[in-house]
């Protein structure tokens, strides 16, 4: 196959490092060992990096002929038992829904980097957006619930990849880093720890032996049925149709509605494990402003130069965007006044904050192409102040 | 002297089923049976261990193939099951793996896949069922739908010409391409052990009497008239000239059947240096 | 039985035809004839019963009781996996 001279896996050490890379350099830490992709800007760095990494590392790369390929291809190594990744950017995102849909059903374990660009449609290639937010809900037929990460900085690239893999492991789906081009784009410290210090949470494996048990039902207390691998003698039936707990097809209302319910439960019964987000000075904040991504580095600074001029204003930055945490933004409207919400999209976030708060929520909006500016959100601020 | 036929409640080959899915969903006549019978034995019978044996599928009646196949099966979207099965290729070399699917998925959703497949010469078995129309949903037109023919979305005749498979494989360099029918089962059988040898992109187009959706509306009768025409007017020529080997059922013209390409190339990942 | 010609294989006396026990599954039958009509030897018929589905079966047709030479042919064009045959005389 590929040959290449080894190199090491984990780059310990502080480095000076593009977002792009430094997800690609997170998913080796996390243990990817398989990438197929399709070049696309802002994405192609991540892919071109494992094109050369994944060899030197022992894992397998391919670049498939479109980003539909590319998504079956990382389900196919995943049931091979490879922790599997693709990364593109808003057109091929688009591609991939129905096969995402497929890893989602099928609770195939894999990666789905997107560094959203301006959209929609060819949009702004080299620009940022952060349009898609909604999409990785909501962008395949059907309900299913999305775990998705925004990182706000190349060290986060890194770290949220290396947790990305592990959640997809433990909850069996595909799960999303959902970067910007800014994000992925900015080079800055990236420190990689020690190998030993990065966790690696596998997926569970089978308790039973081939033939002995149902590969499709959840024992008690385990988040996710056990997966087998192909090659071990499972004989696994896996299908895209609504199944039982042997994996066989089923048309039945009953048992559809207890599979989809199953796969909801899943991650909203565990959403205060999955989700994430960094509270800025919002300890005593009268205007909490929300956001991620670049944006939240804007955010950050506007909340700043607001404290300086005496406003209270607070940071909730959101480290991952689903599941959603909309209780919190409950609990927060019992002691803040007003929500300012700033994103470089028309509003997506904003209407998911107005759902769980009958505070005003003022939204600073773009349709993408800059990064937002501290002085846009300030003015926000003032506002409600 | 023996007796007449024994009734049983099993057959020797339902280990290697899940019986308990029997009887399959396909119509009566359906060639799918037969060809999913070949496939059953000759894996039996290959040297490659049954555990290392996985087959993958799309949408279409010849989608529903691997649910009756007591290996490691994945029916997955319509016109995604190359690349599902460069996936586990590249993932673990050691699995034969064996993409089984119909015209439609393969050739019209799916055709850049088998592109590019091709291309790469990958290490995989495709089994390509051709009923000439998209049968699961109704009989509606495919890629393989000879011209004229009445389909459910052409019922003034098709206005577009078909794929002629076995040429379009051969030129994109496939190592072994191969045609037979649901009724040359024990060609088929070996064809089938042969690709199971080969490394490479291997090629097998099998032609299968579909009655509900295209051999009745265009009067060519139940699967087993359909079977007798295969018996009529299918010849065997390996070294045919693979640009005329077109098929229109209804035409009466010969149907050219055999093992037309069996050559090497370098795979996928080799090459010289 | 050798019919008579100039050539005869040198040890055609002592070979021994197959002959077939024939086993089927009449539930898992779809009428689809495949196995009737192509028997080589003609041993199959269509049963006058119907199976629950409404289906007649393949049967052993009356006088063709020791014509299957076991060629496995209905075996393997068989779309329902319900009828095989055994060689009763092959060696164990």
């Amino acid at each position: 196959m590929i040959q290449a001279a080894q190199a090491p896996t984990v780059l310990t050490g502080s480095h000076f490092m593009n977002g792009d890379i430094a997800c690609a350099e997170g998913a080796l830490a996390a243990g990817c060992t398989f990438f197929a992709g399709y070049p696309i800007t802002p994405s192609t760095e991540v892919m071109e990096h494992l094109a050369r990494r994944l060899p030197e590392t022992g894992g397998r790369f391919i670049q498939m002929e479109d980003e539909l390929a590319s998504m079956n291809c990382i389900l196919g190594a995943a049931w091979a038992g490879k922790r599997s990744m693709t990364a593109t950017s808003g057109p091929g995102f688009s591609l991939m829904q129905e096969n995402i849909g497929l890893g989602m059903l099928t609770e195939t374990p894999c990666v789905v980097v997107n560094v959203m660009r301006g959209g929609p449609s060819t949009g702004l290639p080299t620009l940022i957006g952060q349009a898609d937010v909604m999409q990785a809900k909501w962008g395949s037929h059907g309900d299913y619930e999305a775990i998705a990460y925004v990182p706000s900085s190349p060290q986060e690239m890194f770290d949220l990849t290396v947790k990305a893999f592990n959640a997809a492991e433990i909850y069996r789906q595909p799960v999303f880093v959902l970067g910007d081009e800014a994000v992925g784009h900015l080079t800055e410290r990236v420190v990689i720890p020690e190998a030993s210090a990065i966790q690696r949470l596998e997926r569970r494996r089978p308790a039973f032996a081939p033939g002995e048990g149902r590969i499709y039902e959840v024992a008690n207390g385990d988040i996710a049925p056990p997966m087998p691998i192909a090659g071990e003698g499972y004989a696994i039936h896996m299908t895209g149709l609504t199944h039982d707990t042997r994996g066989y097809p089923v048309t039945s209302a009953e048992v559809h509605d207890a599979l989809v319910r199953r796969l909801r439960d899943k991650i909203q019964l565990n959403a205060d494990k999955i989700m994430e987000w960094e509270e800025y000075r919002l300890d005593d904040a009268g205007v909490c402003v929300i956001s991620f991504g670049s944006s939240a580095r804007s955010a950050r600074h506007a909340i700043n130069i607001a404290r300086e001029s005496g406003l209270s204003a607070g940071l909730m930055r959101l480290i991952t965007v689903w599941p959603f945490p909309g209780a919190e933004i409950a609990r927060l409207s019992d002691r803040v006044r007003a929500f300012v919400v700033a994103e470089a999209n028309l509003g997506q976030i904003a209407t998911q904050v107005e759902r769980f708060t009958s505070r005003p929520v003022i939204g600073v909006h773009h349709g993408g192409g800059e990064m937002l500016r501290p002085d846009q959100i300030l003015a926000a601020i003032r506002e409600v102040a | 002297m023996a007796p007449a036929e024994q009734t049983v409640a099993s057959h020797p080959l339902d280990e290697l089923l899940r019986a308990d899915r029997l009887p399959h969903i396909w119509c009566p006549g359906c060639g799918l049976g037969p060809i999913m019978n070949c496939y059953v034995q000759a894996m039996a019978a290959s040297a490659i261990p049954i555990n290392q044996h996985v087959v993958v599928s799309g949408i279409g009646c010849t989608g529903r193939v691997p649910g009756y196949i007591k290996i490691d099966s994945f029916h997955t979207t319509h016109g995604r099951s190359i690349p599902f099965a460069t996936g586990l290729k590249l993932a673990n070399p050691e699995l034969e793996v064996t993409v089984f699917s119909g015209d439609g998925d393969l050739f019209a959703i799916g055709g850049n896949h088998i592109l590019h497949a091709t291309r790469r010469n990958l290490d995989l078995n495709i089994i390509c069922v051709n009923n000439f129309n998209y049968g699961m949903t109704g009989g509606q037109l495919g890629p393989t739908t000879p011209k004229g023919a009445r389909t459910s979305t052409t019922p003034q005749g098709n206005p577009e010409d078909a794929l002629n498979l076995v040429a379009l494989m051969g030129s994109l360099g496939a190592v072994y391409v191969a045609r037979w029918s649901a009724l040359h089962v024990r060609q088929l059988e070996q064809s089938m052990a042969r690709a199971f040898q080969k490394k490479g992109l291997t090629f097998i187009e099998v032609l299968a009497p579909c009655p509900t959706g295209f051999g009745r509306p265009n009067e060519l009768g139940e699967g087993l008239d359909e079977m007798h025409l295969y018996q009529e007017e299918c010849i065997v020529d390996d070294h045919a000239d693979l640009r005329d080997c077109g098929i229109d059922l209804r035409s009466h013209k010969p149907l050219v059947l055999g093992n037309f390409i069996d050559i090497e190339r370098a795979t996928y990942g080799e090459w010289e240096t | 039985m050798v019919a008579p010609s100039a050539r005869r294989p040198l040890d055609s006396l002592r070979q021994v035809l197959p002959l077939g026990q024939l086993y089927t599954i009449p539930e898992r039958c779809k009428g689809c004839k495949f196995c009737i009509e192509f028997c080589p030897k003609d041993v199959l018929e269509e049963s006058t019963e119907i199976n629950i589905k409404g289906y007649h079966y393949p049967i052993v047709a009356s006088g063709k009781e020791e014509a299957c030479v076991s060629c496995g042919f209905c075996q393997l064009v068989c779309p329902e996996f319900a009828i095989y045959s055994v060689d009763t005389r092959a060696a164990t």
